[in-house]
């Protein structure tokens, strides 16, 4: 089952290669990571999207939790939360093809970033489902590139403070320590 | 007063109590080496290989429970490290690496003896880290021994440039340090603690399992009380041996692929199994899916991810083994532990197992068993020896016929399984305590891995006594051959041309040897009266096995106790289970 795991970690030299070879050197799988800073200088949040039956999911929350650099594990998984894409799409559009392309960057509330005579570049956010939904009604236009960003997830208000949970027990958040395992 | 990165670099040393220093100098790390040489409190150790210096800092930090300091050159001299930062990663032993780094304004230019160590190192060390500014040193040394020792203890490097040793600055001592994304939790969970008091006091076949774990966190004493209170039967892991006294009546021995039949058996057929710093590691379990198919698990330990990683637990509590012990004992001095009288049935169950299969070997009158050379150090040491051994049989057999009644009294690798680790271990092992006996159980294939530390013993005449168990082989590895390569001993011969008598007067030690078993014991007396480094060449039965065995992908009920055909008959053994598997 996907997974989305907000991780908040240390604005250091080094951490993305040790989030990654975390994951590479013990067989997990990331689907997308993307990374940025937060209003706090010293810190960065990293969205990952990874794969994995319950044990490996609980392993990677655990291992993330023990790397030194990082500060806090969530996994939003099972909780409230929003989450983003945005893909850049260069798409085939001359005569009528032109038209039909706006009506469907219309319907999706995207928008035309670069137009050409003969190409249009739409910008579209979103959750994965739309955007593969536009994808496929792009297709018969011709899609020339494609590039999409990883997702990035914020948990809604209610669920923001609740951590992984298995068991009825709390797992390993940094914040939360007293409630370990 | 200003002082340069070096001096600070040694102060901060001073400061953390550190008194051993290991290691070998080069291009880069010099201006260190330039401090050390008026340094008093210092004593530093000059081994002969990185690789040797590394497996020094775990030897003393085994015999001490403090880190093991290591300070080495960059490039080469650094990767010549790795092997033993592994090591220590695996088995969570302290430590802290300093390496020697170019300058910075040449990192990444690919300068002479440069490396990318950090890179290299960061999926095998704890922490590590590259100082850029040398106002920065003294907090980096304050938190690489901060976080080496705290916790699940583990190897920290510290990556040093040299312009950065050069660089001065006031120094400034950090009194207290933290971490703000690291704080291990010590205190176990009291609702989880409770729960597993409930589950002590109705268990009827229990056991505990304990590890290294409880070594680390100097928890022998409340293990021991935990024991005698429940009288429960216990049974120790390779890296615990020493935790539990060797020669206690509720002690089972060692489990796992090569543990006695009757503690195997009885975490197999338990109905609770207390897991006290112990990781359910492969060697240990078997076949998961056959692992102690009725039992309640309660499993403390320090690291969160140790949990559920390999076996799924029913209590689990991290934590500080002492701390979570302390607290379970109180709990259970007032809640109670039962009536010790529902486990007797158990107990009859375990006398019996201990009778059908003793750790047993037929010495007969001629040619000298391997076992019977571990009896006799055990005896002549009265099991108050500290003990390395390397990997492979001799491992085995030395965890098996060594009673181990004093904690850290026993030093090997357990989870990487280091051939070449045994010498330079004993050599920090006594550095550790200069008036220790140390005794270094080795085999003929693994102590040439490591060989030339035998200069550095020499040099700093140091009594440690090692034991070659020679049997001509890559013993386990010729043992698997024999069992499940249908004995086509493939590169396993190691063969008879090193004589370790000369090599050792060659090197300036004693050398020794006994081929009968008349003459252990003479020579063990020997080895013991002279003062120095003594090398014994015990040349033993070739084609003796490790008995018992749990083969690879079999369940802890179906231990083989003989050679073939009693194997065959089983047809439990399949050649697929061998896979992966190399050294014990």
């Amino acid at each position: 089952m996907q997974h989305i795991i907000s991780v908040l970690v240390e604005n250091k030299f080094g951490v993305l290669a040790r989030v990654s070879g975390l994951f590479s050197g013990r067989g997990f799988n990331i689907d997308s990571l993307s990374v940025g800073p937060t209003l706090d200088p010293t810190t960065s949040m990293m969205t990952i999207v990874t794969a994995g039956d319950d044990r490996i999911i609980e392993q990677i929350t655990k291992q993330l939790n023990k790397l030194v650099d990082v500060i806090r594990v969530v996994d939003l998984t099972d909780k409230e939360y929003v989450e983003r894409e945005t893909a850049l799409i260069k798409i085939r559009a001359q005569g009528e093809d032109r038209s039909e392309a706006l009506r469907i960057v219309d319907i999706f509330r995207a928008r035309v970033v670069d137009s050409t005579p003969s190409t249009y570049t739409i910008e579209i956010s979103g959750d994965p489902k739309k955007i593969g939904a536009i994808v496929n009604l792009l297709k018969p236009l011709g899609i020339k590139e494609f590039i999409c960003t990883g997702r990035i997830a914020i948990p809604r208000e209610e669920a923001k403070a609740v951590a992984v949970r298995e068991e009825g027990i709390p797992l390993p958040v940094k914040d939360r320590r007293s409630h370990l395992v | 007063m200003k002082l340069s990165g070096a001096q600070i670099l040694i102060e901060c040393l001073k400061r953390e109590g550190v008194k051993v220093v290991f290691g070998y100098p080069g291009g880069v790390n010099l201006p260190i080496f330039d401090v050390l040489y008026d340094e008093k409190e210092i004593e530093f150790i000059l081994c002969r290989h990185e690789q040797g210096g590394g497996h020094m800092a775990e030897g003393y930090a085994r015999a001490t429970g403090k880190p093991g300091v290591l300070l080495v050159t960059s490039g080469p001299g650094a990767t010549n490290t790795v092997t033993a930062i592994v090591d220590a990663y695996m088995d969570s032993t302290p430590m802290v690496i300093l390496t020697g780094q170019v300058p910075t304004q040449m990192i990444g230019n690919d300068a002479f003896q440069e490396a990318d160590v950090v890179g290299i190192t960061r999926p095998c060390t704890k922490y590590n880290m590259l100082v850029k500014d040398v106002n920065d040193l003294a907090q980096a040394i304050k938190e690489a021994f901060y976080i080496a020792s705290s916790g699940r203890p583990g190897p920290v490097l510290v990556d040093l440039p040299k312009d950065v040793m050069l660089a001065k600055t006031e120094f400034k001592y950090p009194e207290t340090v933290s971490v703000r994304s690291y704080s291990p939790i010590l205190k176990g969970n009291r609702w989880q603690i409770k729960q597993a008091a409930e589950e002590i006091a109705k268990a009827r076949r229990p056991v505990i399992y304990a590890g290294g774990g409880v070594l680390h966190s100097g928890a022998w004493q409340e293990l021991l009380d935990l024991a005698e209170m429940t009288q429960f039967p216990v049974t120790l892991t390779l890296m615990g041996l020493g935790a539990f006294p060797g020669q206690h009546p509720l002690f089972l021995g060692m489990l796992g692929m090569h543990g006695t039949y009757c503690a195997n058996m009885a975490m197999h057929d338990a109905d609770l199994i207390v897991a006290v710093g112990s990781r359910f590691d492969d060697r240990v379990t078997g076949k998961t899916a056959s692992f102690a198919p009725n039992a309640r698990i309660v499993h403390i330990d320090i690291d969160p991810t140790s949990i559920h990683k390999n076996i799924k637990v029913h209590v689990p509590i991290v934590g500080d083994v002492k701390i979570v012990l302390r607290e379970l004992n109180e709990v259970l001095r007032t809640s109670g532990t039962g009536s010790a009288v529902r486990c007797q049935e158990w107990m009859d169950q375990i006398e019996n197992w201990k009778i059908e299969h003793p750790l047993s070997y037929d010495q007969g009158d001629s040619i000298l068993k391997p076992q019977y050379v571990i009896e006799k150090i055990y005896e002549m040491t009265q099991g108050n020896a500290v003990i390395t051994t390397d990997v492979g049989q001799h491992q085995m057999w030395a965890a098996q016929f060594y009673k181990f009644n004093h904690p850290r009294t026993f030093i090997n690798s357990g989870g990487l399984g280091t051939m070449g680790y045994g010498l330079p271990a004993a050599i920090g092992a006594q550095m550790a305590n200069r008036d220790s006996r140390v005794v270094c159980i080795s085999g003929d294939g693994s102590v040439i891995m490591n060989i030339q530390e035998l200069v550095t013993a020499v040099v700093y005449n140091l009594n440690i006594k090692v034991a070659i168990i020679n049997n001509k082989y890559l013993g386990m590895v010729r043992q698997w051959q024999q069992l499940f390569y249908k004995g086509r001993y493939s590169s396993s011969f190691m063969g008879d041309s090193t004589d370790f008598v000369k090599l050792a007067e060659a090197f300036g030690a004693v050398g020794l040897r006994a081929t009968k078993f008349g003459e252990v014991e003479s020579v063990l007396e020997e080895a013991f009266r002279v003062t120095g480094p003594v090398v014994m060449d015990f040349q033993v039965d070739p084609y003796e096995n490790c008995y018992p065995m749990i083969p690879a992908g079999a369940g802890h009920h179906e231990m083989v106790f003989k050679d073939p055909e009693a194997i065959d008959q089983k047809n439990s053994i399949k050649e697929e289970d061998a896979e992966g598997v190399l050294t014990a």
